[in-house]
């Protein structure tokens, strides 16, 4: 289905350990909503900050035709999400979607290893849900910089076959990063697929175990996004496997990518 | 009051006076799902150079007060594949289109011109003198009346396509740029591009653009595209402007036209809004009905200079 632009109630806004959640009352956007997609958000009609935001689907509600919601996830990091963290139930928010590429389910029921860091998470939640329902495994690993950042571990639990932890300064968990732990954990499980989304780093560490281990990896990217709609080209990734490398736009042909064909390298080191 | 949107631009009718801006449209049937390309004032294309451009790395975009910086770097798939799929794409939509061209030299221009001469479905040309995330700063010709000429002339012998050349603000003289182009044979001017800048993320104490300097564009430059198309207006009475910057709504689009455009064409609006070309013309013909006037084309004469 083509996006949609919904001017959408906030039905619900809290907090979520160290993020916001915002439920937004978006029929046509929730009955449509897959799992790794995105919803683009003005966040008030101060044009001091013009831009939309992008926020992947944490949630999706839909009881029935007609009648649906979407939950996202954010941390307030400037203006805008300031604003978004303000709202109050409602109020009223202009949202295109549901945006991009989903994550694409395997084709017959399979392992599934998901793999989150920090609000990085928040798709893998409404994955897990479409995964279980595929009568696929689901085991988690989540990781955050401290306790505090994990985004809902006990969801995680619920959702998950099982559920492994690691933060940067051990306040909960094991020490540590979530690949370190990934090569175990994909010959524990017995994984034949996994998913992840979180910061670049991560999701080019991920990659790369996936890689050599021999398990397909989808990851969901978080990229700088003016538009959303493929028009701006800001949010281009270097795709491979072919040299020269071409500069694909995540909106539209992500934010779901095999993690194989993005050319980590070439990726900014600064980022 | 019946208001009749249409307005003539370079001898070509167009259906509004609200054009989609070069860049911020991509190529047009990215946004075939959002609007009727057919009923648009027209779609100036991404621009296009004779060989593919990968573009600069990212980030290219970083947002700033009422407007943003992007460092792009005119990806874009290059003149033949251009022509293959979107120009063809975009006429068989209905769409009047606008090819927004770039070259490195006058000599490029004049190729890739004359490659697109007799395309069917191309209603005009535009020349972009002056995107300034370019390698060279030499390749901002619109910064130099001489060489804004000298790409405009090339253009012009190898086409007689409606030919635009976009210009910016970078400048002194603007007046005497746009006299020069227009000597050379421009039909008509696009004002403004974006304003070259730059941003600092002061935690990093790295520049927010890979490419360290961007264009910068939306609201927050509107009043220096205004006082572009009035001083040109002023000084060149008769040649036809299409005032772009900042424009978002119906109100900044009438700014515009007040002060002498025939078009405007929205840019970064249409990445906050992606049916924002179409709801700004919209705005415009109840702009114009309530003020009691007929046509886009009379505004100009209404305008109060005097305060």
């Amino acid at each position: 289905m083509s996006p949609v632009r919904e001017l959408c109630e906030v039905l619900e806004r809290r907090r979520v350990g160290a993020y916001q959640a915002l439920t937004l009352v978006a029929p046509r956007i929730a009955e449509h909503a897959r799992p790794g997609q995105f919803v683009h958000v003005l966040a008030g009609q101060d044009r001091s900050f013009p831009l939309r935001r992008p926020f992947s689907i944490h949630r999706v509600e839909r009881p029935r035709a007609g009648l649906g919601a979407v939950e996202i996830v954010f941390d307030v990091v400037g203006a805008g999400t300031l604003a978004l963290s303000r709202l109050r139930p409602h109020d009223v928010v202009d949202v295109l979607g549901p945006l991009g590429r989903p994550f694409t389910p395997p084709g017959a029921p399979t392992g599934c290893l998901l793999v989150g860091g920090g609000y990085g998470t928040a798709p893998l939640f409404f994955l897990a849900t479409e995964l279980r329902t595929r009568r696929c495994r689901v085991d988690f690993v989540v990781g955050a910089a401290s306790a505090g950042r994990l985004l809902d571990a006990m969801e995680a639990k619920r959702l998950g076959h099982s559920l492994t932890v690691t933060t940067d300064d051990g306040s909960a968990g094991r020490r540590g990063l979530v690949t370190d732990l990934l090569p175990d954990l994909l010959a524990r499980t017995g994984a034949g697929q996994l998913y992840a989304c979180g910061p670049m780093p991560m999701l080019a560490a991920v990659s790369r175990v996936a890689a050599a281990a021999g398990v397909p990896c989808q990851v969901a990217v978080e990229e700088q996004m003016a538009c959303g709609t493929g028009i701006c080209f800001s949010c281009v990734l270097p795709l491979g496997p072919e040299e020269p490398t071409r500069m694909a736009r995540s909106c539209l042909e992500g934010p779901v990518f095999d993690g194989t064909t993005i050319a980590w390298a070439e990726l900014e080191p600064s980022r | 009051m019946t208001v009749d949107l249409s307005v003539d631009l370079c001898g070509v009718r167009l259906r509004t006076p609200v054009l989609a801006a070069s860049g911020c449209f991509g190529f047009g049937r990215e946004m075939a799902g959002w609007v009727d390309l057919a009923a648009l004032g027209g779609v100036v294309t991404k621009s296009v150079s004779l060989e593919p451009r990968r573009g600069r790395p990212t980030p290219r975009m970083a947002e700033t007060p009422s407007g943003m910086l992007n460092a792009i770097g005119l990806q874009n798939p290059g003149v033949e594949a251009f022509c293959a799929g979107d120009l063809e794409f975009l006429a068989d939509a209905g769409a009047t289109v606008v090819a927004s061209l770039v070259g490195r030299s006058p000599e490029e221009f004049g190729r890739l011109a004359a490659r697109l001469d007799g395309e069917p479905g191309l209603a005009l040309v535009e020349v972009n003198l002056s995107c300034p995330n370019v390698e060279h700063r030499g390749e901002v010709f619109a910064t130099d009346p001489a060489a804004a000429a000298e790409v405009v002339a090339a253009v012009r012998q190898a086409t007689g396509t409606p030919m635009l050349a976009k210009l910016t603000a970078d400048v002194t003289d603007l007046v005497a740029v746009a006299r020069a182009v227009t000597d050379a044979g421009a039909d008509g001017l696009t004002l403004i591009n974006t304003l070259l800048g730059m941003a600092v993320d002061t935690r990093t104490r790295r520049p927010r653009l890979a490419a360290v300097t961007g264009g910068l564009s939306g609201p927050a430059i509107r009043p220096v595209a205004v006082r572009c198309v009035w001083q040109v207006a002023q000084a060149l009475p008769g040649v036809p402007i299409v005032g772009t910057g900042g424009v978002v709504s119906a109100e900044d689009a009438a700014e515009f036209l007040l002060v002498g455009a025939t078009a405007v064409a929205v840019g970064t609006g249409s990445f906050i809004n992606p049916r924002a070309v179409v709801e700004v013309a919209d705005g415009l013909e109840r702009y114009l009905a309530a003020h009691g006037v007929g046509s886009p084309a009379e505004l100009p004469a209404l305008f109060k200079a005097e305060r």
